[in-house]
C-alpha cells in the first residue's frame, strides 16, 4: 500500500504526520521522504543508513567535428538546453530535461549522451521500519527523477508512506502519482485552505481516493471544515495546537513517544485510511 | 553594422525594454542606414526556462554584433558570448535614441551577465 501524505502549504505537519503514521505502525513500514529539495524526516528518525545511490541523468554531447549546425537539436528543445550560435553548439546541463529529443533529431549523429549526476539516495532502517530518502545536489533543479528513483524501491508487501514536497508542481505530482491514497495535511488559515484546494485539485485530476489531517487545530478559522464539507472531503484527524506538541516537534522527537495517547490516533488514522483506499492496487505507474 | 536592441515596441521610436531574454520584441538595426527588422519576442515573454538563451540566438541569426538592453543574465550572457556578440547592458530611451548613443559611442561592453538568472 502507499500512502503519500501531501499539502499544498510548506510547513503544515507533512513530516509529523508521516512520520509519526510510519511510528504507530511500527513495523512492515517503508518511510520514503521525497521532499528532496529539502528533506527533513532523517531528522526526527535518525535511521541508520546502509546504502547510498547516486541519481544521474542523461544530457547531451555534442561531436563539433560532426555538427552541421543544422538547428534541429535546438528547435526541438523545449528548455532552452541547447543552442547553436555562430558555429557553435552550446549546451545547459541544467536546463535539460532528458528527454533525448536532440539525440534523435540530429542527422549527423552528433549528439551522445553523457551522465549528470542530479542527487543521491540514502536507504536505511529505524527499528523494523525501512527508510528512504532522495537528495537533491546543489545547483541541480530537476526533482522528478529523483522522485521516481525513490518510488522503484517501494516494498509491495509493506506500507509506503511518502513524505511528498509542498506545492503543486512536477515534484508532487511525482510524489502523489500511483499512491492508493493521499493524506493531505493542512493548517486552519486562509494560507492553509488556498493551498489546499490546489492540492485538492490535483489529486481529483489524478484520480486518488484523500482525505484532511488539519494540524494545530484550533487556530485560524472554520473555513478549511467548510471547505471540506462541502468539498465531501473527510477529516480524518484534527492534530490540536498546543505548546507541547510544538516543543515534542523541536527537539525532533515523536509525538507518538513523548505522548503515547496519540499512538492510537494515528493508528484509527490508519484505519480510516485503509477504508476509504478500498482494494489496494500496491501498484506504482509507470 | 548590425545592433540588436531589446523593445517594447515594433518600431525605432518605441521604449527600450530594460530586460533582454523576456523583451516584447527584439529590433535589429543596421547602424548605417536605421533599416531594421522587429523580431517578435513573444513565445520567450512567457518561457518557463532558456528565455535568454533563444533570445540571444535569435539576433545571432540576424547577425548582430552587439546587444543594446537594460538586464542579461548569465546563461544569455554565455551564448552571446559564444556567437560574438558584444553586450552593453545600460541602454536607455528610445530605440533610436539608444542606436544613436551607440553611434556617438556612450557605451561600454559588459564583461559578464549583470544579474542572476530568474531575477
Amino acid at each position: 500500500m502507499i500512502i503519500s501524505v501531501a499539502s499544498g502549504k510548506g510547513g503544515t505537519g507533512k513530516t509529523t504526520v508521516a512520520t509519526n503514521l510510519a511510528f504507530s505502525l511500527g513495523k512492515n513500514v517503508q518511510i520514503m521522504d521525497c521532499d528532496v529539495e529539502e528533506p527533513n524526516a532523517h531528522l526526527f528518525l535518525d535511521p541508520a543508513v546502509t546504502e547510498t545511490l547516486p541519481v544521474v541523468a542523461p544530457v547531451p554531447e555534442v561531436d563539433p567535428g560532426k555538427c552541421t549546425f543544422c538547428k534541429k537539436c535546438m528547435e526541438i528543445c523545449r528548455y532552452g538546453a541547447i543552442a547553436v550560435v555562430a558555429k557553435k553548439v552550446l549546451t545547459f546541463e541544467e536546463l535539460c530535461h532528458s528527454c533525448g529529443g536532440c539525440l534523435a533529431v540530429c542527422p549527423e549523429d552528433a549528439v551522445s549522451e553523457k551522465r549528470r549526476e542530479l542527487g543521491i539516495i540514502e536507504k536505511g532502517t529505524i527499528r523494523e521500519m525501512s527508510f528512504i530518502h532522495g537528495r537533491l545536489n546543489i545547483g541541480q533543479v530537476m526533482v522528478p527523477p529523483i522522485i521516481k528513483k525513490i518510488r522503484t524501491f517501494t516494498n509491495h508487501w509493506s506500507v509506503n508512506i511518502i513524505d511528498a514536497p509542498p506545492g503543486t508542481s512536477c515534484p508532487v505530482i511525482a510524489a502523489m502519482h500511483g499512491a492508493d491514497f493521499v493524506l493531505l495535511v493542512t493548517e486552519p488559515t486562509p494560507f492553509g485552505l488556498h493551498d489546499l484546494t490546489l492540492a485538492v485539485e490535483a489529486v481529483k485530476l489524478l484520480g486518488i481516493p484523500h482525505g484532511i489531517v488539519i494540524n494545530r487545530a484550533g487556530m485560524g478559522n472554520d473555513e478549511v471544515k467548510r471547505y471540506a464539507q462541502n468539498e465531501g472531503i473527510d477529516i480524518l484527524m484534527e492534530i490540536p495546537f498546543s505548546k507541547e506538541i510544538a516543543r515534542v516537534y523541536s527537539r525532533g522527537e515523536m509525538i507518538v513517544e513523548k505522548m503515547p495517547e496519540y499512538k492510537q490516533k494515528f493508528l484509527d488514522l490508519f484505519d480510516r485510511i485503509q477504508t476509504l483506499a478500498g482494494p489496494v492496487k500496491g501498484v506504482v505507474g509507470q | 553594422m548590425k545592433i540588436a536592441v531589446s523593445s517594447k515596441g515594433r518600431d525605432l521610436d518605441a521604449p527600450v525594454d530594460p530586460r533582454f531574454g523576456r523583451a516584447a520584441y527584439l529590433v535589429v538595426v543596421d547602424t548605417e542606414n536605421l533599416e531594421f527588422e522587429v523580431i517578435d519576442n513573444s513565445k520567450n515573454i512567457n518561457a518557463f526556462k532558456g528565455a535568454g538563451i533563444n533570445a540571444a540566438a535569435s539576433i545571432s541569426e540576424r547577425e548582430a554584433k552587439v546587444l543594446l538592453t537594460g538586464f542579461c543574465g548569465p546563461n544569455a550572457f554565455k551564448t552571446l558570448e559564444a556567437a560574438g556578440i558584444k553586450v552593453a547592458n545600460d541602454a536607455t530611451g528610445t530605440v533610436r535614441e539608444a542606436v544613436q548613443a551607440f553611434k556617438d559611442g556612450a557605451f561600454s561592453y559588459a564583461d559578464g551577465a549583470n544579474v542572476d538568472g530568474h531575477w
